[in-house]
């Protein structure tokens, strides 16, 4: 596993605050546990990348019945979470949801008060990057982790850049421990 | 508007009662007005006049900040962090240096069309004269500039008349730019309510330089039935010598195109052109000139060693063009002093001089600032340097190719420079066992910014890797585009005017802009279609007009061989170049001025409620990249249009997003009785950045709905707008309710299902309004 906070895009140029580096999956299913409000944004990409098996939407699908974290697809990533058999995906327009986030007077979708956990994946690397900078300046209050395979330095805690091989052996883990919650 | 300039001077009068030296009297204008309309409230606005207006849409469509730094360094206080709640050592914080910057960006593109527009006015004056009339479509245009009369208040008639908005233009951009200094604004707010008066500005640049070289240059004149050109890498005879121009101010085009004309060897040379430039020399002449591509065609084509010559002018050239043109040892011409590369001035140096430097190598490139001048140079020095040149090139053969790729270290540098995270590695490695498809592949999407080559630390020049594997189907590129046709026709106006205020032709979409694409520009032709065959209207400019022609159908036909010409349901309309896109806000402003007979002089604010609550007009620029862009987009803004960026145009650093949720955000007054009414989020964002082009088809379809629609146009628009979410979403829209006003909004194919949809939500019938955000329209209020 490498281990520099080096964003993967080699332009992006963030700071002074920039992502905490997560070393060892834990630290996801800690973040997670601890969360009262999570909530798992996922991408378009999620459908395509990594791999030909297991696609990361698989992940996230895993992840939100484990743990019982509501999901929003963005763009037209809900039609794959419906092709999979997921239904409980509600859907809406990255920069909304990036929006919505930011508003500490959003009741979430449910109604019941603000998140203060965002986990991010599969969108592009570049939007994530802008929307995790806007709740990073603008929603302090919100914890977001980046969990795609790449160092995205403006959320609070990001994987670094990894191989296809390390983050799936570090998604395995976080699924197998966040079955006890 | 016709005006006369007095200058006396007499240098000495001797009379009986005085002797007068050096009398100088100047009288700047005589203006004899012939427009009847009365003069409206807001002419030659200044950067708070519509402050109020700005303020009303801004309540509304609130700016979300996407910060692209951290840190402020424009003064020698900074950097300054603003992390959060922290504000720099002037007192800003990251909303208002957020906004700032996007101002920055709006006064660059307005800057830059309103310079294009000046230098393009001064060459026609001195060339044509400055009575030489506008006319950008005779009988058919009356209204020729609807953007300038509602903004300045003037009608313009002849080239000299333009220079009086232009001054406006320039004092206005300066105004703006000065708003960005350290210690000046403070607001977020005012800080985007500038951006939106840049907008304004820009698009009054903009439709000077199109009306300008329309008239002029003889362009065609709102001609639905402009005739087909070739467009593609494949359509140049390369037999001949070729000339490459490559910019957006077309006289040094035009230049060499007169020269080939008037010397009679138009058969001698061939003329190509990327990007904008190579628009307009084909509405110049569509039968000397061939466009290659867009912007993103620059590097490939020059790699290959085909252009003999390149001309460039200003905007949107690598910067790097002398660098490139160097390698392929082709000379290279400059023509505007906005993009001089650092080569010796010649323009007043006898033509046979420069050829015979540029022929000789004594030179690589010169400098010449005189368009007629360029022409002859360009000719004469490519006739002489192609056959010593024989087509030399830089891109590698493939044995040259598998051995890089064998050497290849996998190290990620050219993916992690890649503004699409192209998998290169993985291309590399296929290559590497002689598959050279994985390159090919990737040069279908690839932006052609070569920042994989900058990042390679073997220097393998990887994007030249990727044209080489790719030869043969860009070999292959040949495709029909509809030349720019300028304007909308008054009588198109007057035709679909009603059907699209009141909803029953579904919209106006209009793709335009850079092609910054994150999955290649056949994407824009897909959107493109797919609105085409609901009825749409479609219009196009810049490189994504260029990237809608370059996809055929299973018969080999493009889009433009497909669908009309004519600003119709069905019609796909190419306006023209990047100064052309006006005539889109043109249609706007017309359908307010001459279907709904408004007031336009000088009447911005009125015209901009009209089109922001009747209008279902939508801009999408898919590849938006450029200052330009930004400032283009801002301009339709203010006027009411909607705009949709690509992802990457995430990085302008600001959205301007309503929140369907917050009901109390979508109430206009009912102009009919003054009572304030919900009327629906629609539009419901008035700048925002889809993810996919799926995202962006079902927005467009939703971002069309206007407070006016009738409930037949209603229904129209939301049958589209289901439509699409369920085909490309897999499942129907969970805010149908917002949209339904009463039971005959309702799609009657998709009744039962809305009608269940409605109870579970608790829906209760709304009104449908006069709507207006202006108190001032309202007719008649309660008691009166």
């Amino acid at each position: 596993m490498g281990v520099k906070a080096e964003s993967w895009q080699r332009a992006e140029i963030p700071g002074p605050k920039k992502a905490l580096l997560i070393l060892k999956p834990e630290v996801v299913v800690a973040m997670v546990k601890r969360a009262k409000r999570p909530i798992l944004i996922v991408g378009h990409l999620a459908a395509e990348d990594y791999s030909d098996d297991v696609k990361m939407i698989d992940y996230a699908i895993r992840m939100s019945k484990t743990a019982g974290i509501p999901v929003v697809a963005t763009a037209h990533t809900i039609s794959e979470f419906i092709k999979r058999g997921f239904h409980s995906a509600a859907y809406m327009h990255a920069m909304d949801i990036g929006n919505r986030l930011k508003d500490p007077e959003w009741k979430g979708l449910d109604g019941e008060g603000p998140y203060d956990l965002t986990l991010f994946m599969g969108l592009p690397y570049y939007m994530e990057f802008v929307i995790l900078a806007a709740l990073k300046h603008f929603s302090t209050n919100l914890k977001t982790i980046s969990l795609d395979r790449y160092y995205n330095p403006h959320a609070t805690w990001s994987f670094p850049n990894l191989s296809v091989k390390d983050w799936n052996e570090s998604f395995k883990i976080i699924l197998n421990k966040l079955g006890g919650k | 508007m016709t005006k006369k300039g007095i200058n006396l001077k007499i240098k000495e009068l001797k009379t009986n009662v005085a002797l007068v030296k050096d009398l100088e009297l100047a009288i700047g204008r005589v203006v004899e007005e012939k427009w009847a309309e009365q003069m409206g409230p807001t002419p030659f606005p200044g950067i708070t006049t519509l402050r109020e207006w700005d303020m009303k849409l801004l309540q509304r469509y609130k700016p979300f900040y996407l910060p692209f730094c951290d840190v402020c360094c424009l003064c020698t206080f900074g950097k300054c962090d603003l992390t959060g709640d922290k504000r720099g050592a002037c007192g800003l914080n990251m909303a208002a240096q957020q906004s700032r910057i996007v101002l920055l960006a709006c006064c660059i593109g307005a800057a830059t069309h309103t310079a294009h527009a000046r230098h393009l006015v001064e060459h026609l004056i001195e060339k044509y004269g400055g009575n030489t009339p506008l006319d950008v479509g005779g009988l058919n245009i009356d209204v020729e500039a609807p953007v300038t009369r509602l903004v300045c208040g003037i009608k313009p008639e002849t080239l000299t008349d333009l220079e009086d908005a232009l001054d406006w233009c320039e004092t206005e951009v300066t105004h703006l730019l000065s708003a960005t200094h350290t210690g000046q604004e403070g607001s977020n707010l005012d800080f985007e309510s500038k951006v939106l008066h840049a907008g304004m500005v820009d698009q009054v640049g903009m439709e000077i330089a199109d009306m300008a070289q329309i008239s002029a240059y003889g362009f065609p004149k709102g001609d639905p039935e402009a005739p087909l050109t070739e467009i593609g890498w494949g359509t140049a005879d390369v037999t001949k010598p070729v000339i490459l121009v490559i910019g957006h101010n077309v006289p040094s085009a035009v230049g060499i195109i007169d020269y080939l004309k008037d010397k009679g060897m138009y058969n001698a040379v061939e003329v190509v052109g990327i990007c904008c430039t190579a628009i307009d020399m084909t509405r110049y002449s569509s039968s000397m000139a061939k466009i290659v591509g867009p912007i993103s065609w620059q590097l490939r084509f020059i790699r290959s060693g085909l252009p003999d010559l390149i001309v460039v002018d200003e905007q949107c050239i690598r910067a790097d063009s002398l660098v490139e043109a160097q390698k392929i040892k082709a000379p290279i011409i400059a023509s505007s002093p906005k993009n001089c590369l650092g080569l010796e001035n010649r323009t007043e140096s006898p033509a046979k001089e420069i050829t015979s430097d540029l022929v000789n190598g004594k030179v690589p490139g010169v400098l010449i600032l005189d368009p007629e001048k360029v022409g002859e140079v360009a000719v004469e020095t490519v006739m002489a340097v192609a056959p010593k040149r024989n087509k030399f090139k830089i891109i590698p053969e493939i044995e040259e190719i598998i051995k890089a790729a064998q050497e290849c270290t996998q190290c990620n540098e050219c993916m992690r420079a890649c503004p699409n995270n192209m998998p290169i590695p993985e291309a590399m490695k296929a290559a590497a066992k002689g598959d050279l498809n994985p390159l090919a592949e990737i040069l279908e999407s690839c932006v052609g910014c070569a920042r994989c080559d900058s990042a390679c630390p073997n220097d393998f020049p990887l994007h030249s890797f990727m044209v080489k594997a790719g030869e043969k189907s860009l070999m292959e590129e040949k495709f029909k585009i509809r030349v720019g046709r300028g304007a909308i026709q008054d009588v198109e106006i007057r035709e679909v005017g009603g059907p699209i205020v009141l909803g029953e032709i579904p919209g106006v979409v209009a793709l335009v802009g850079c092609a910054n694409y994150p999955r290649g520009g056949k994407e824009v032709a897909e959107i493109a279609e797919e609105f085409a065959k609901r009825r749409f209207i479609v219009v196009s400019s810049g490189c994504a007009a260029m990237s809608m022609a370059m996809v055929k159908d299973e018969e080999g036909k493009t889009l433009y061989e497909k669908y009309p010409g004519a600003f119709e349901a069905g019609g796909i309309i190419n306006v023209g170049s990047c100064v052309s896109n006006p005539h889109i806000a043109g249609a706007a402003i017309k359908i307010a001025s001459i279907f709904a007979k408004r007031k336009l002089r000088a009447n911005y604010e009125e015209i901009a409620d009209y089109v922001l609550n009747r209008v279902g007009a939508v801009g999408v620029a898919w590849g938006a990249m450029s200052q330009k862009a930004a400032s283009i987009a801002s301009g339709f803004w203010r006027l009411g249009v909607p705009v949709i960026v690509g992802p990457h145009g995430s990085k302008y650093r600001r959205m301007l997003l309503g929140r369907k949720d917050k009901e109390e955000d979508w109430y206009v007054y009912d102009a009919r009785t003054g009572d304030k009414v919900y009327a629906s989020p629609a539009p419901e964002h008035l700048f925002t950045a889809a993810e996919t082009k799926e995202e962006a088809m079902v927005l467009i379809a939703k971002l069309c709905m206007r407070p006016n629609d009738t409930t037949k146009g209603r229904a129209i628009k939301l049958t589209h707008y289901i439509d699409l979410h369920k085909r490309l979403y897999g499942v129907p829209p969970d805010d149908i309710h917002l949209y339904v006003r009463n039971k005959a909004d309702v799609p009657i194919t998709m009744k039962d299902e809305i009608i269940k949809v409605l109870e579970e939500k608790g829906w209760k019938e709304k009104r449908i309004p006069d709507p207006t955000l202006l108190p001032r329209l309202i007719r008649k209020r309660k008691g009166e």
